[in-house]
């Protein structure tokens, strides 16, 4: 039951429309900012790496999920941005400067790889950018003067003012401040003409383009913006991990990146959080549970990808809004029991639309 | 001067003259239907007005700015609005969000303003949302607002791009094969709506239509195409009744009556 | 002579490329699906091929049979049981669900006993030989990739030019209503398409065994098809062999003449060219949507 009912059109323009909801996400919030005085610091490490992962995820959950373009190569920006902070913060310079340089510098990376790779569409877009992510890894790996090369680069703990950023407690607060503000923004691009012309694009661009979106300037605005939140991501990612090196940001991370959205949920906000932990959750449950499993098996270097290539087809199988969208469906039948109709949520059967015509 | 003017307008796809020297005027206020056998290049003539395509010959002006080198992207603000022949909705929104992108070409918004959410981003989606609550009550929307476009009978759904391209607040509104698909009853509303379209938005409208009854009924200009080019111009009776005209959907005079029942 | 013999080890290097791709068309042209995981189908035939030596002691020709036809069959029935599910679902749900696909395979094949996390050599009965010709060396094992790679294109062409299913297929891939209206069984051609690739794919495993061994990562390789695919065109089969043969020559004058480190991205720079001068490839074709 709706509990509010809108009585105007700003009504609808608030962030959070539901007054009793607000209630809900204030103590959520509250939960959080206290979780160093609650938990110990392993926990807070899976935390913070979950905001992590979730602001990389908001990045490519923009790209993809909103804008309808894949990318197969976003872990270059994660590496810029991360490259970025570390050299920086080498060199004196307190984390609000450094992090903002890492996200302009990502930005102008994602202009430079969107421009001539949004000319073309589709699997070409997705192909062209796995082509950049080969080549940005063997840049980190080259360009050894700037990231230490194939040795790798130690990076510095992260400072403002007086303040050395080295407990865990500080990095999660970071991470924590640099994960809540960009999910502020991405609600309300979501919401705002911009967003909506983003889904245009994606659901059919000749009709954007017949109501005025110019959807060239519009697909490289979404890369841009994608690479500056996934570049924020890389920044905090150095600064988590205090040792950066060519290969954490190879074809395999971009792929993680994608499946993160893709099993969280693709085309919604919460659909970030949930990859994310599944991302950072899955790992840890597979190191557990391997002591129970039979040795071929459970000491197989493959198992992790079995997982998670398991999880990547079930979920396009079975559950294509992801782990978000079966979320919702429990929430509803559980607001609505007993009356929950049997076909809410039956996808309508459709027929192949082939998109070598666009 | 005419709000639309066509001259000579010709396009070719490969070896195929799909626009063969098109000419037509269109005056500020009327109904204005182009007519013809599939195949006469029609909707080729909507998607050289819309920009889609470029054409290889010819010039068009609309409202004195000249269309023929004008990127697609501006043609909405410049006051022009269409639907497609094959709904090209927005699959995945819902009717309200499909139509308050079809306000996108009036608003004033820009990245920044939008990641925070400013005043200007607020007050283009307020207008947004006046624009496509005036186009759902026009069109008797209201109960589809927060549906999903996907799930739509094909009926509604024709009604929904009717109502997204009047969010678009156009001068000019080009309709492409508005009745395809409806039936009778569903027929007999859009002529309504395209004459009131007309009347109490003066709106000027450019359709492409096959059902005869409709084009009679609301046009009043009709021009009549057929292999890229303008066979006949005139009332709808006028064109109806050309031997050209005739001859083009039917065939020869002698075909014709091969057709009659013997008496 | 330098030269001479960089591009003929570039040529044998490219006709490996240009089988993966050619299957990964096959795939393409029939279902309009891109096959992320055609690498790993690559491993597993090479996987098969020396399970069935090792642990059934079959000889080498026997053994090679068999792991190509088992290919096809897996071809097919990663067809049936995975891709028509999908079917009316957008590109990227196809993209991700083979990507997934390589994962399980890359990780089962890890469990399998004594062969999985190892790197084990293949038993060919020309392992060791070599051509020496005109002051060139070709070794044998690059001498089979090049007559095999030859070999399936001319089955491959006389198939879909001459036989009434190879006809049916190319109806298919280029309008499935048609098609299927004419009485042609869309589906199971499909199947078919896959199948083909499959086997494709297993030869080429077994045909690069020698040169890279068998191990879960062999299936790497299979990201060049996308660069062989798109100089090639997409769509098209000889393009796709044309396309996987420059990026072979390509990728090993680089290696010679250009700095460390160019020679792994060279594939990828030829890539984003072509992309750039003409994204159809050489023998694509441009298409446009009606509205």
């Amino acid at each position: 039951m709706r509990r509010s009912i809108p009585t105007d059109y700003d009504a609808s323009l608030r962030l959070i429309p539901d007054p009793a909801k607000a209630v809900g996400w204030a103590t959520l919030l509250a939960v959080l900012l206290a979780l160093p005085y609650l938990v110990g610091n392993y926990w807070l490490s899976q935390f913070a790496f979950i905001y992590i992962y979730a602001v990389a995820g908001l990045g490519v959950m923009l790209l993809a999920g909103y804008t309808g373009l894949i990318s197969i190569g976003h872990a270059a920006f994660l590496g810029t941005g991360a490259y970025t902070e570390a050299y920086l913060t080498a060199r004196g310079a307190p984390f609000p400067l450094a992090m903002a340089a890492a996200a302009l510098l990502s930005t102008a990376a994602g202009i430079v790889i969107g421009l001539p790779a949004l000319r073309v569409r589709g699997i070409y877009l997705a192909i062209a950018t796995l082509a950049f992510g080969f080549i940005a890894e063997e840049v980190f790996a080259r360009w050894e003067s700037v990231t230490g090369g194939n040795t790798g680069m130690q990076v510095k703990p992260a400072i403002f003012l007086s303040w050395t950023l080295r407990s865990q407690a500080s990095i999660y607060y970071l991470a924590l401040g640099v994960c809540a503000l960009v999910t502020l923004a991405t609600i309300n691009l979501v919401r705002s003409p911009t967003g909506r012309a983003f889904v245009a694009i994606r659901d059919s661009e000749v009709s954007a383009q017949s109501l005025g979106i110019p959807v060239a300037r519009y697909k490289t605005m979404a890369f841009a913006l994608s690479a500056a939140f996934v570049g924020l991501a890389g920044a905090l990612y150095a600064h988590k991990l205090r040792f950066l090196s060519p290969e954490q940001f190879s074809i395999s991370q971009s792929i993680d990146l994608i499946m993160l959205v893709v099993v969280g949920g693709l085309g919604s906000i919460p659909g970030a959080f949930f990859g994310a932990v599944f991302l950072i959750v899955t790992p840890q449950a597979i190191a557990i549970a391997k002591d129970y499993l039979p040795p071929s098996v459970g000491q197989a270097p493959g198992l992790q990808a079995v997982v998670f290539g398991g999880a990547l087809i079930g979920f396009v199988l079975l559950e294509p809004s992801g782990l978000y969208g079966r979320w919702v469906k429990i929430a509803t039948y559980l607001r609505m029991f007993p009356f929950y109709p049997a076909g809410a949520f039956r996808r309508q059967k459709s027929f192949q639309r082939s998109e070598r015509f666009r | 001067m005419a709000l639309l003017s066509v001259s000579d307008l010709a396009v070719s796809f490969g070896g195929v003259r799909a626009v063969a020297g098109v000419s037509f005027d269109v005056e500020a206020g009327e109904i204005f239907t182009l007519i013809g056998p599939n195949g006469a290049g029609k909707t080729t003539v909507f998607n050289l007005i819309s920009r889609i395509y470029s054409p290889s010959a010819g010039r068009m002006a609309f409202d004195g700015v000249d269309l023929t080198k004008t990127p697609p992207y501006r043609i909405a603000a410049l006051g022009v609005a269409r639907t497609f022949q094959n709904i090209e909705l927005f699959e995945n929104a819902t009717v309200l969000d499909n139509l308050l992108i079809g306000h996108h070409a009036h608003g004033r918004s820009s990245l920044i303003g939008d990641l925070i959410f400013s005043r200007a981003t607020r007050r283009s989606l307020r207008e947004a949302r006046e624009a496509a609550e005036e186009a759902l009550e026009l069109l008797r929307l209201q109960r589809y607002r927060h549906a999903g476009v996907g799930g739509l009978p094909y009926g509604v759904r024709k009604v929904v791009e009717l109502a997204r391209a009047l969010c678009a607040r156009p001068k000019l509104l080009l309709l492409d094969e508005p009745s395809s698909g409806l039936n009778a009853g569903e027929t007999d509303a859009m002529a309504e709506w395209i004459l009131q379209i007309r009347d109490r938005l003066a709106v000027t409208i450019l359709v492409v239509e096959h059902d005869m009854s409709l084009v009679s009924r609301v046009s009043d200009r009709v021009a009549a195409l057929n292999q890229g080019a303008v066979l006949a111009l005139g009332t709808a009776a006028e064109v109806r009744d050309d031997p050209r005209v005739i001859e083009a959907y039917l065939g020869g005079g002698e075909d014709v009556e091969s057709l009659r029942r013997p008496a | 002579m330098e030269l001479a013999q960089q591009v003929l080890s570039g040529l044998a290097q490219g006709c490996v490329y240009g089988l993966i791709a050619l299957g990964f068309v096959l795939i393409y042209k029939a279902t309009e699906a891109v096959n992320f995981a055609q690498g790993e189908m690559l491993m597993l035939g090479a996987f098969g091929c020396l399970a069935l030596m090792r642990f059934a002691g079959l000889p080498f020709a026997v053994a090679a049979v068999l792991a190509v036809a088992g290919m096809g069959a897996l071809g097919a029935l990663v067809e049936r049981v995975a891709l028509r599910p999908l079917l009316g679902q957008p590109q990227f749900a196809v993209v991700m669900l083979t990507i997934g696909l390589g994962y399980v395979a890359r990780g089962l094949v890890s469990m399998i006993p004594d062969i999985g996390p190892e790197t084990n050599a293949l038993d060919t009965p020309y392992k060791g030989l070599a051509l020496r010709a005109f002051g060139l060396v070709v070794s044998a094992d690059h001498l089979a990739i090049v007559a095999t790679t030859l070999a399936l294109c001319a089955s491959l062409y006389l198939l879909f030019k001459y036989t009434r299913i190879g006809v049916a297929m190319q109806a298919a891939s280029q309008n499935q209503l048609a098609a299927h209206y004419m009485g042609i069984p869309v589906k199971r051609l499909n199947g078919l398409a896959w199948a083909l690739s499959g086997a494709v794919a297993g030869c080429a495993g077994i045909l690069i065994a020698p040169i890279v061994f068998v191990h879960m990562n062999m299936g790497n390789i299979g990201l060049k098809a996308f660069p062989a695919a798109v100089v090639g065109g997409f769509g098209s089969m000889p393009g796709a062999i044309v396309g996987g043969v420059v990026v072979g020559v390509v990728e090993s004058l680089a290696g010679f003449y250009l700095p460390e480190g160019f020679k792994d991205i060279a594939a990828y720079v030829v890539l984003l060219a072509m992309l750039v001068v003409k994204p159809t490839g050489l023998f694509g074709e441009t298409l446009r949507k009606k509205v």
